[in-house]
C-alpha cells in the first residue's frame, strides 16, 4: 500500500543555524502517529515544513509526498487544495485560532466554502453537522455564538469542527491538549480518537506527554534536537525503549502507583542548535557514551520490525536496561 | 506529634466579578472553608484544576492576601499584621517559588544580585557574608558561580528555576510554597528540578506547600496530597495511597484522566461537562453535576469532609463513613 505520507531528509535551517536535520517519517492511511519530544526538538517545525507553513527565510529541503505527490515547494495554488483540505492542522491554544469577532457560523461556513463544494442552506446545514459530531450541545443555536462564549474545551472542539470541515485524510493535532484541564484533556482525546475512527483519518499527535502519546497513537516517533532518534509501536516503545535518550524520558516520569522511586534525570540540557555537538547530539548527556558517539551522527537504523533506533549503543543500553529490569 | 508549623483552619475568600461594565457584581468563591495541617519537614500537596482554588490558598497561607474569614497560624502564632516588623520577620520565614521563572526574574540584573536581594532586604550578615552566601546558594542548586554573573535571558528554563529557589532559600526560609514549580519545564528538566527540591528539603528540613494540576509531581514530592474543586478540599490523604485507591468520584475521574504510558485508554472515566464557573457555583455538592454517581441529595445537601478510615477525609454522601456535619 502506497503511504499516505513520506518524509524524506526534510531539513530546516533558520539563517544558516540547523533546526531540523534530516527527518524521515512515513504515515499510512488511517494511522495514528505520536511525535514525542521536548521544547525545540523539531516536532512541530517538521510539520510546518511539510506544509509550507514556515516563514519565507527558513531553509527547507528534502521530500514530502502526500500520496505520491511531491508538496515540498508546489505552487501556493497546490498547497491551498492540501492545507485544510486532505491535511488539516490544529495547535495548543484554541482561543487563539479563532476570530474573536466573527460568529461560529461565519469561520465553520468560511472553511466548508473554500474546501467543499457545498452552497447555501447545504453550508449551514453542514456547519451544524460538524458542531454535532464534535460533541457541542444544542449546535444549532450555538452556531450564533461568538468564540468568547465557549469555554476552553468547547473552543478545542469547534478547532477541530473546523479542521474536519475539508474531509481531511490527516490530521496533525500539535499540543492540543496542553492548555487544558486533565478532565477535559481526557474529554478531547477521547473524540479526537473517536473522529479518527468514525472517518477512517489519519493522526498525528505532537505532545510532550508521554502519556498522551502513548495512549493515542499505534506508534510513536522520540525527536530529539531536530531527528528522529527512535521509532516504535508504542506498546513496544514504553516496555522496551531502546535508545537512551527514550529511557531517559520515560525515567523521568513520576510514577503514579507503586513505591515511590528517585526519578532518574537526564543531565544537562538540550543543545544550542547553533552549537551542536559533533557526532551524536545525545552523546553529551549520554550515560552510555563512548568515543565513537562524538565522531559521526548514527543513522536511523532497523533493530527489529516496525523498529528504528539512532544509536551506536543500542544495543549494549537495552542490555543495561534489561538487566537493571532484572534486578 | 509535633505541633504543625503552618495550621490553616477554614479559610475562606471571594472576590466580586462584574459580567460587563454595568453588570451587577457577584461574589466568586475562590476558597471556602479550606482547613489544613502542614507538620515541619513535610510537603503537602495541593492538586485540582484551574479556577479550584489552589493558588489562592496558597497566598493566602503565604499572607499575600487576607482570608475574608478563617486563621492562619505560622508556628502556633497567627500571621502578624502586614507591613510591621513582626510581619517582616514572619515573612523572611516563608517564601514563594512560581511557575514562571523568567516572569520572577529582574531581566536587567545578574542572577546572583538578585540571589542577594533578600539578604540586602532582610540586613542578613555583612556584605562579605552575603557573597559568600549566594555562592553557597548557587552550589545548593548545582550551578556555579559562573552562572550567578549571568542575565536571566542567557539562561536555560530550568537553570532560571534553580536560581528562583537560590533566591527563595537565601533568607534560610522554614517554609516554601510552590505553585506549579515545574509545570513549564520539560520532562527530563522536570526531574532534574524535582530531584533537587526532593534533597534541599531533606537537608534543610524545609516545610512545603506544593500546588501543582500534575498528579505524578504532587505523588513524588508530597506526604500529603489535598484534592481542590470549586475552593474546597474533596479528598485528603497521604501521598501513597490516595491516588492508589481514590475514593472520591472527582478524584477517581482525575486519577484516570492521567494518561500512563503502557496502559490504554480502556475503562477510562471520562467526565461530562466542563469545569465549572466559580461565580456559578452549583448547590449542594458543587461536584455533583458532572458526577457519574450522583444521587438526589447531592444536589441540596453540601458534604462535609469527614474521615473514612486511615488518615483519609473525603466530602462525598456515597462514600462510606462519611457522615454530613452541618459545615460551620
Amino acid at each position: 500500500m502506497a503511504p499516505l505520507v513520506n518524509i524524506a531528509g526534510l531539513s530546516v535551517a533558520f539563517s544558516g543555524v540547523p533546526v531540523l536535520r534530516g527527518v524521515d517519517l512515513t504515515l499510512h492511511k488511517g494511522e495514528a502517529l505520536g511525535l514525542v519530544g521536548e521544547s525545540g526538538s523539531g516536532k512541530s517545525v517538521t510539520w510546518l515544513a511539510a506544509l509550507g507553513l514556515l516563514p519565507r527565510h527558513a531553509q527547507v529541503s528534502g521530500k514530502v509526498r502526500l500520496e505520491g505527490r511531491e508538496i515540498l515547494g508546489a505552487p501556493a495554488t497546490e498547497l491551498d487544495r492540501v492545507r485544510g483540505g486532505r491535511i488539516a492542522m490544529i495547535f495548543q491554544d484554541p482561543a487563539s485560532s479563532l476570530n474573536p469577532v466573527l460568529t461560529i457560523r461565519r469561520q465553520l461556513c468560511e472553511a466548508l466554502a473554500l474546501h467543499r463544494d457545498l452552497q447555501g442552506n447545504a453550508v449551514r446545514a453542514e456547519a451544524r453537522r460538524l458542531l454535532d459530531l464534535v460533541g457541542i450541545p444544542d449546535a444549532g443555536r450555538r452556531l450564533d455564538a461568538y468564540p468568547h462564549e465557549f469555554s476552553g474545551g468547547q473552543v478545542q472542539r469547534i478547532m477541530i469542527a473546523m479542521a474536519l470541515a475539508g474531509n481531511p485524510g490527516l490530521l496533525i493535532a500539535d499540543e492540543p491538549t496542553t492548555a487544558l484541564d486533565a478532565t477535559i484533556q481526557a474529554q478531547i482525546l477521547e473524540l479526537l480518537s473517536t473522529v479518527r475512527r468514525e472517518l477512517g483519518m489519519a493522526l498525528v499527535l505532537i505532545s510532550h506527554d508521554l502519556g498522551v502519546v502513548a495512549e493515542n497513537c499505534d506508534r510513536v516517533a522520540v525527536m530529539y534536537a531536530g531527528r528522529i532518534v527512535e521509532e516504535a509501536p508504542s506498546n513496544q516503545l514504553f516496555a522496551d525503549p531502546a535508545h537512551p535518550y527514550a529511557q531517559g524520558l520515560i525515567g523521568a516520569l513520576p510514577p503514579l502507583d507503586g513505591p515511590r522511586r528517585r526519578l532518574t534525570a537526564i543531565p544537562g540540557t538540550v543543545p544550542d542548535p547553533a552549537k551542536m555537538p559533533g557526532g551524536c547530539a545525545f552523546a553529551p548527556r549520554c550515560a552510555l557514551a563512548s568515543e565513537p558517539c562524538g565522531l559521526a551522527a548514527p543513522s536511523l537504523a532497523p533493530i527489529a520490525d516496525d523498529r528504528r533506533v539512532a544509536c551506536i549503543r543500542a544495543e549494549a543500553s537495552r542490555r543495561a536496561l534489561l538487566g537493571i529490569a532484572a534486578e | 506529634m509535633s505541633p504543625p508549623l503552618v495550621e490553616v483552619s477554614a479559610i475562606s475568600r471571594s472576590y466580586a466579578m462584574r459580567s460587563g461594565m454595568f453588570g451587577r457584581a457577584t461574589a466568586v468563591h475562590a476558597v471556602d472553608g479550606v482547613s489544613l495541617a502542614i507538620a515541619k519537614g513535610q510537603t503537602l500537596g495541593l492538586v485540582g484544576e484551574s479556577g479550584s482554588g489552589k493558588s489562592t490558598t496558597g497566598r493566602i497561607v503565604l499572607g499575600l492576601e487576607p482570608p475574608d474569614r478563617g486563621e492562619v497560624r505560622f508556628d502556633g502564632k497567627p500571621m502578624a499584621m502586614p507591613a510591621t516588623a513582626a510581619w517582616r520577620a514572619q515573612r523572611a520565614r516563608m517564601q514563594m517559588i512560581f511557575q514562571d521563572p523568567l516572569g520572577a526574574l529582574d531581566r536587567r540584573l545578574p542572577v546572583a544580585t538578585q540571589i542577594r536581594e533578600p539578604l540586602d532586604i532582610h540586613g542578613i550578615g555583612t556584605p562579605a557574608d552575603r557573597e559568600e552566601r549566594v555562592r553557597g546558594l548557587l552550589r545548593a542548586v548545582e550551578l556555579t558561580p559562573a552562572h550567578g554573573a549571568r542575565y536571566p535571558g542567557a539562561l536555560s528554563g530550568g537553570q532560571r528555576q534553580r536560581i528562583v529557589l537560590a533566591r527563595a532559600l537565601a533568607t534560610k526560609p522554614d517554609f516554601l510554597v510552590c505553585d506549579e514549580p515545574v509545570s513549564a519545564l520539560d520532562v527530563s528538566i522536570q526531574a532534574q528540578v524535582v530531584n533537587l527540591l526532593c534533597d534541599l528539603q531533606a537537608e534543610l528540613s524545609l516545610t512545603l506547600l506544593f500546588i501543582s494540576h500534575d498528579l505524578r509531581v504532587i505523588r513524588q514530592i508530597s506526604n500529603i496530597v489535598a484534592v481542590m474543586y470549586l475552593g474546597r478540599i474533596v479528598e485528603i490523604g497521604s501521598a501513597d495511597d490516595l491516588f492508589a485507591r481514590p475514593e472520591h468520584p472527582y478524584t477517581q475521574a482525575l486519577v484516570s484522566a492521567s494518561p500512563a504510558p503502557g496502559r490504554r485508554s480502556a475503562g477510562r472515566i471520562v467526565l461530562a461537562g466542563d469545569p465549572p464557573n466559580p461565580a456559578a457555583r452549583p448547590q449542594g455538592c458543587a461536584f455533583h453535576p458532572r458526577c457519574p454517581r450522583a444521587i438526589a441529595r447531592c444536589a441540596s445537601e453540601v458534604p462535609a469532609l469527614s474521615a473514612v478510615g486511615g488518615d483519609r477525609q473525603v466530602a462525598c454522601h456515597l462514600v462510606t463513613g462519611a457522615q454530613t456535619r452541618d459545615a460551620a
